[in-house]
């Protein structure tokens, strides 16, 4: 991540965090993510090979960053190209067909962008912790 | 052979018999497997890769046989247990009979998700998650939070009236019935149904979560319905696609069985009523 991102980023975290205040004021929930009314249907956007993003949200540090994919445990053409960590723990991600993403927390829901999904998983975490991924 | 019913009409003895045979497994160690190999493939089931389980043909026979496998174990603890199944078209709010504390359990509280109620609850002793995406191991549940509605009644006929059963490229972005019902595409019926339930039932360790059978059950139910409603139409693909499960190829992680050898389940177990 270039500087510069990095300022405008910090720009953005800071005015992100005051709307997420007033919204937990007013509702009592933060509402991340474009739900439709079909439970999740996300406009896609193309996050590029440089939208990377290392910023705290509701106090855990969220990075995602473009990734060749080694990482993943079932890789055979998987090609997310994409990975998220939450306090540094892997979130396990997918791209689907349309663009959009799912990860492990929120399977049967779409976001638009890895930070979208990377915000709704926090959410949904309420402060846990990821555990690794059990595959046998 | 067994006749699954609507969880609506199960008796107290009935209701009874389910939650018990569902804690026995719990207890003997039968239960988690179900829920590894769930997130096993929900992690490795891709649109451009290998796909068995989710966004793929092998959706509904894959989860017809993973229903088959849960309720023979079931029916092993208990020999007069069969699959209920959950009709969200009909029973829709957070205060329906599914969730009383003598079936599923209800909501969960609004501090932190935690089930306080019902034969599930962490407090109750029987029912601690080990296999799940974060440190927490009691059962979630934000009902009505993820999204406000289940799919009506004129979403499902809606999906039930589309005759392709599937369409390439075989993934979560196809026409056809099997993705509409699926719910990645169009007015979203199963997808919808967990993201309703929320905590575990939003993840892909939603087995965790006892109604994931009676939700499924319904699934299968509802292609069942469309195949008596499409007698001249099949599954699909017969053969020679790559990556999907073709008609008459075995499915992972059985190995035994092939989508062509599910399509008739009436000689397993029927369903109590149609659609
Ligand atoms: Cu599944
Ligand atoms: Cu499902």
């Amino acid at each position: 991540m270039s500087e510069d991102t990095h300022a405008t980023e910090l720009t953005r975290r800071r005015m992100l965090q005051g709307a997420a205040a007033a919204l937990t004021v007013a509702t009592g929930t933060v509402v991340i993510g474009l739900a439709g009314p079909g439970g999740g249907a996300a406009t896609a956007a193309d996050p590029g090979a440089s939208d990377s993003f290392d910023e705290v949200f509701q106090g855990r540090r969220i990075q995602g960053r473009p990734a060749d994919g080694g990482s993943h445990h079932h890789g055979g053409g998987a090609g997310t190209g994409y990975e998220v960590r939450i306090d540094g723990d892997e979130l396990h991600m997918m791209r689907n067909a349309d663009g959009t993403w799912i990860s492990v927390v929120n399977h049967y829901q779409t976001f638009a962008t890895p930070r979208a999904l990377a915000r709704a998983a926090v959410n949904d975490l309420q402060g846990a912790t990821l555990v690794p991924i059990v595959t046998a | 052979m067994g006749v699954r019913k609507n969880q609506a009409n199960l008796t107290a003895q009935e209701k009874r018999a389910f939650v018990n045979a569902v804690l026995a497994l719990k207890a003997n160690g039968g239960y988690d497997p179900f829920v590894t190999t769930h997130n096993q493939f929900i992690v490795s089931d891709v649109d451009n890769g290998e796909r068995t389980g989710h966004r793929s043909p092998s959706f509904l026979p894959w989860h017809r046989q993973y229903l088959l496998e849960f309720e023979r174990a079931l029916q092993a603890v208990d020999p007069s247990v069969n699959l209920p199944y959950w009709d969200w078209t009909a029973d829709r709010t957070a205060t329906a009979g599914i969730w009383g504390a003598d079936f599923m359990g209800g909501n969960g509280r609004s501090s932190d998700g935690q089930v306080t109620t019902g034969p599930f609850a962490f407090s109750g002793g029987n029912w601690r998650l080990n296999v799940n995406t974060d440190s927490r191991t009691y059962l979630r549940r934000q009902l009505g939070t993820g999204v406000a509605q289940l799919p009506s009644r004129a979403d499902t006929e809606s999906v039930l009236a589309i005759t392709t059963y599937d369409a390439a490229p075989w993934n979560s972005s196809s026409a056809g019935f099997r993705n509409n019902l699926e719910g990645w595409r169009g007015v979203n019926l199963h997808n919808r149904v967990h993201v309703w339930v929320g905590g575990q039932m939003a993840t892909g360790m939603s087995p965790n979560d006892p109604v994931f059978w009676l939700h499924h059950c319904f699934v299968d139910k509802l292609w069942s319905e469309w195949q008596k409603r499409n007698p001249g139409k099949t599954y699909l693909p017969t053969a020679g696609t790559p990556d999907v499960v073709d008609l008459n190829e075995r499915m992972k992680p059985w190995n035994t069985v092939t989508p062509a050898d599910l399509l008739d389940h009436s000689g397993t177990y029927t369903y109590d009523t149609g659609f």
